[in-house]
């Protein structure tokens, strides 16, 4: 990453801002002058990790692009909390159509203002998992196939909560949805299914593939610049805790994500053609029950030595894969 | 009414007209809480805040903080015992932020660059008379100055320092610093009067014309203990051979020393007489290492230059170059009691090194002034003894007996004879409550072990009084600084004002902090989850 370190320091570059760091080389949510993309006022839940993941890329979208972005949405919380009719907490130029066509409607933008001669307005497109891994998914994979100069940003709750917290292609095993009760031999939702995006996007060969991490503020917006820097289709799944599908309280928001990215259950890398070329190191491993606990819908996965030991073979899994701590991967 | 496109019947509204504090159950606050650091220092430094600004590198602006309670932190940066570090927070994660190192650098820093203190109160009127240029006299005098008085000190030795000139060794505290910080107390205005001995304190409080007194005499007179002794060899107290040998005219030392007592001053007088050319500078001590007063550091150099420690041990008997020791045991109680056997040790001069007294005998005289029985100065919570207008601190009142407490003890003289001589009473500004290291979230923290002072190669120390323990570079101290959590006080992360998901925190720029608008804020707690330094608490919502 392109960040100044400053080291021996509380929280160094690891928080938001830090007075002795310069000023350019902040985070774009430590200045007063951020834009607020997803402004005050909006209806998310108390602790809502999306509102924080949707203001955290947009505003440094926004930095990157000189203020000259549009934004297409997918149906899903995103859009519900931030647009009743007729206002919106919205202070970019938005545009809302159906759940699942969000890449396409993108894709009609971009070759808009292609045709406009405005090459200085960029395309983002955005939705939750339900959005982009399951009903979107179709439009989705054909904009990265015709390379569409559009970044796509899915804030990946894990699960369909603006309908009820029912399981999405994006929920993990063992967690407890609407439709995934912690019942019978297996309870929660199957080990064996779901589908990872960011390794299917990279499949496509697209120019930018990334994982981010509501936690990792300086990490996810130069992932966000970066992305902007570069064109064709571009890919980047934010992981955004839900205080209420995830039954987690709302003040652990952030350390909910922390600790998904310090297990290994969520690695953050990014990848460039379908390589991975970089990855962000666990910076103290814990062990998968530290997140886990935190959260009501993995409760019964606590006392399951069986469900706890599979959790936590997926993140030795991701440190292996990935090489998320030095001298432990392929 | 302007004509709306097809099918929309409503105006665009914006989501900035919900109150979304409305949901609010419980609210966060800004607060400060005192870092364990400060809540520990004698000498009432805000420590906190001067390291603050040495991270900044705002060197000057970092002393000048030091200079508002202490007015000498090239002596304290050597010899405080630094009960900050004790305390530091950040013992529970690596080691404590060598705050004396960072001390000593700026106070170094600011007498290479010659930085000048500044008095601004108007001049008062009042004139004070303080008794001892020690550390305690020092202080209150600086202080005093500071206010606006008029200070004028009589000191009864040849020069000001008191034991920090007469005391402490040069290898742990060298005179060039001493001499310079102190005159810097002289150059805003403190006047000293030496080989001034006050026999009588009221009647030269009215031949002066002083409007109140500052009494800080010091405990010089070393214990004795009676010790059957056959035909005696040489025998010191510790106090006088360590001011002796600090003025240049040591007593000639047999070639095997023998010093008694557990104390730092037990361990500068056997490390002043390895120095001086004894062969041997064994200890005596009654108790063991876990019970002894001593700083453990003390201890270390002095077994580093091969000081011998007999611990558990009390002198029966002495004899030209024997002395008869019996073993001790600790009790269950944890004090020592004697087992019945012997030994023999090697010695042909015994310095006694059992504590001092204080000489207040010149107070006897004067109305309303109580002693303890080991003739300490009884004083009250505003440090005035029973006779109105004169104060007492330092080594002289019942208290620890260091130079940081002597100068704290100046310090707070100063601001009780200041509210005395308006007619008030000085009332402390309430502490905040402790930051402990439970409240603390560090979960961003970097690890970084402390940088160590380089000492002076023991075979060398022994050669003369060079200073042993050797400062840090600025590199060093600023990376020293940098190590403090700031714990309790905000120190603008932006951690609150990034992770507000719905943007209710205003930054209100540098050293300005941050504002809540409650009127958006729903109280998640995501804020005070990520403040690392717990500068915000959450408290019900009034009314809920």
């Amino acid at each position: 990453m392109s960040f100044q370190q400053v080291k021996f320091y509380q929280t160094g570059t690891l928080t938001v801002g830090n007075r002795l760091l310069d000023e350019a080389l902040r985070t774009v949510q430590a200045t007063t002058d951020r834009s607020n993309s997803l402004d005050s006022g909006h209806r998310a839940c108390q602790g809502c990790g999306e509102a924080l993941g949707a203001r955290y890329a947009l505003d440094a979208a926004m930095r990157a692009t000189d203020n000259q972005l549009i934004a297409t949405n997918a149906t899903g919380c995103l859009e519900v909390f931030t647009t009743p009719y007729p206002e919106s907490a919205w202070r970019i130029p938005w545009i809302h159509s159906l759940f699942g066509n969000a890449p396409a409607v993108a894709t009609g933008i971009a070759a808009a203002m292609r045709v406009k001669g405005r090459q200085d307005v960029r395309v983002v497109a955005q939705g939750g998992d339900g959005g982009t891994t399951d009903i979107g998914f179709g439009c989705l994979s054909g904009m990265f196939e015709r390379n569409d100069d559009v970044l796509y940003i899915c804030y990946d709750n894990q699960a369909y909560m603006n309908t009820g917290v029912q399981r999405s292609s994006a929920t993990p095993g063992a967690a407890r949805t609407a439709t995934t009760q912690a019942l019978g031999e297996e309870p929660g939702a199957d080990f064996a299914k779901g589908k990872n995006v960011p390794l299917i996007a990279m499949a496509h060969n697209i120019p930018y593939v990334a994982t981010a991490s509501v936690d990792r503020l300086h990490d996810l917006e130069a992932k966000v610049e970066k992305a902007m820097s570069l064109h064709g289709a571009r890919y980047i799944q934010v992981f955004v805790p839900c205080p209420l599908g995830w039954g987690s309280k709302p003040a652990d928001t952030i350390k909910v994500a922390r600790l998904a990215v310090e297990s290994g259950l969520w690695p953050l890398f990014e990848a460039e053609h379908g390589e991975v070329v970089s990855v962000t190191e666990i910076r103290r491993q814990v062990p998968v029950s530290d997140y886990l606990k935190l959260q009501r819908r993995f409760a019964h996965v606590l006392g399951n030595e069986r469900q706890l030991a599979r959790v936590q073979a997926v993140a030795d899994a991701n440190i292996r894969r990935f090489g998320l701590i030095k001298g432990q991967g392929v | 009414m302007k004509a709306k496109p097809f099918a929309i019947t409503l105006d665009v509204g914006s989501s900035l007209l919900n109150k979304t504090g409305s949901w609010r159950t419980e609210r966060p606050v800004y607060l400060d809480r005192i870092p364990p650091c400060n809540n520990a220092c004698p000498a009432g430094e805000n420590i906190q805040g001067w390291l603050a600004h040495a991270q900044a590198g705002a060197y000057e602006k970092a002393w000048q903080e030091l200079m508002r309670d202490n007015p000498m932190p090239a002596v304290h940066g050597r010899v405080c015992y630094h009960p900050c570090e004790n305390h530091c927070n950040r013992i529970e994660v690596d080691s404590s932020v060598s705050i004396h190192a960072v001390e000593r650098f700026l106070g170094d820093l600011a007498l290479q660059q010659g930085w000048k203190i500044r008095v601004d109160a108007p001049p008062s009127g009042h004139r004070i008379m303080v008794v001892g240029a020690g550390p305690s006299g020092l202080s209150a005098a600086y202080h005093l100055t500071r206010m606006g008085h008029s200070v004028e000190i009589f000191e009864a030795g040849p020069m000001a320092g008191g034991m920090m000139h007469f005391g402490i060794p040069a290898y742990r505290l060298p005179r060039a610093e001493l001499d310079r910080e102190i005159a810097r107390i002289q150059d805003i205005g403190v006047r000293m009067a030496f080989n001034h001995k006050v026999q009588d304190v009221v009647a030269e409080k009215e031949a002066g014309q002083f409007d109140a007194v500052f009494v800080a005499v010091g405990a010089h007179l070393s214990k004795r203990v009676d010790i059957p002794a056959r035909d005696a060899g040489k025998i010191f107290d510790a106090v006088s051979f360590l001011r002796e040998a600090s003025a240049g005219q040591a007593p000639t030392l047999g070639r095997r020393v023998a010093i008694y007592g557990g104390g730092n001053t037990a361990m500068d007088a056997a490390r002043t007489a390895k120095r001086l050319g004894a062969e041997e500078a064994l200890i005596i001590y009654r108790r063991d290492r876990e019970h002894m007063p001593a700083h453990p550091s003390e201890a270390d150099e002095a077994i580093e230059e091969g000081v011998k420690i007999n611990w558990l041990r009390t002198i029966k008997e002495i004899d030209q170059s024997k002395i008869q020791v019996e073993v001790m045991q600790i009790n269950a109680e944890g004090y020592p009691e004697p087992t019945g056997q012997f030994e023999t040790l090697e010695a042909d001069t015994l310095i006694l090194a059992l504590g001092q007294d204080t000489d207040t005998g010149f107070l006897q005289q004067v109305p309303g002034i109580e002693f303890k029985r080991d003739g300490t100065v009884v004083v009250d919570a505003n440090m005035m003894t029973g006779h109105a207008g004169i104060f007492a601190g330092g080594d002289m009142v019942p208290s620890e007996r260091t130079v940081t407490v002597a100068v704290g003890h100046g310090k707070m003289a100063a601001r009780h004879i200041d509210a005395y001589l308006s007619g008030e009473q000085y009332v402390k500004t309430e502490k905040h409550p402790l930051a402990s290291f439970d409240s603390l979230h560090i979960h961003y923290l970097t690890e970084a072990s402390q940088r160590l002072e380089d000492h002076l190669n023991p075979n060398s120390r022994l050669y003369g009084f060079d200073e042993v323990v050797r400062g840090l570079s600025e590199s060093e101290a600023a990376y020293e600084a940098k190590r403090c959590f700031s714990c309790g006080n905000c120190f603008e992360c932006d951690g609150c004002f990034g992770a507000c998901p719905e943007h209710a925190i205003i930054k209100l720029g540098p050293g300005m902090r941050y504002r809540y608008d409650y009127n958006l804020c729903t109280g998640c707690a995501v804020c005070f989850e990520q403040c690392p330094c717990h500068a915000i608490d959450m408290i019900p919502e009034p009314g809920v």
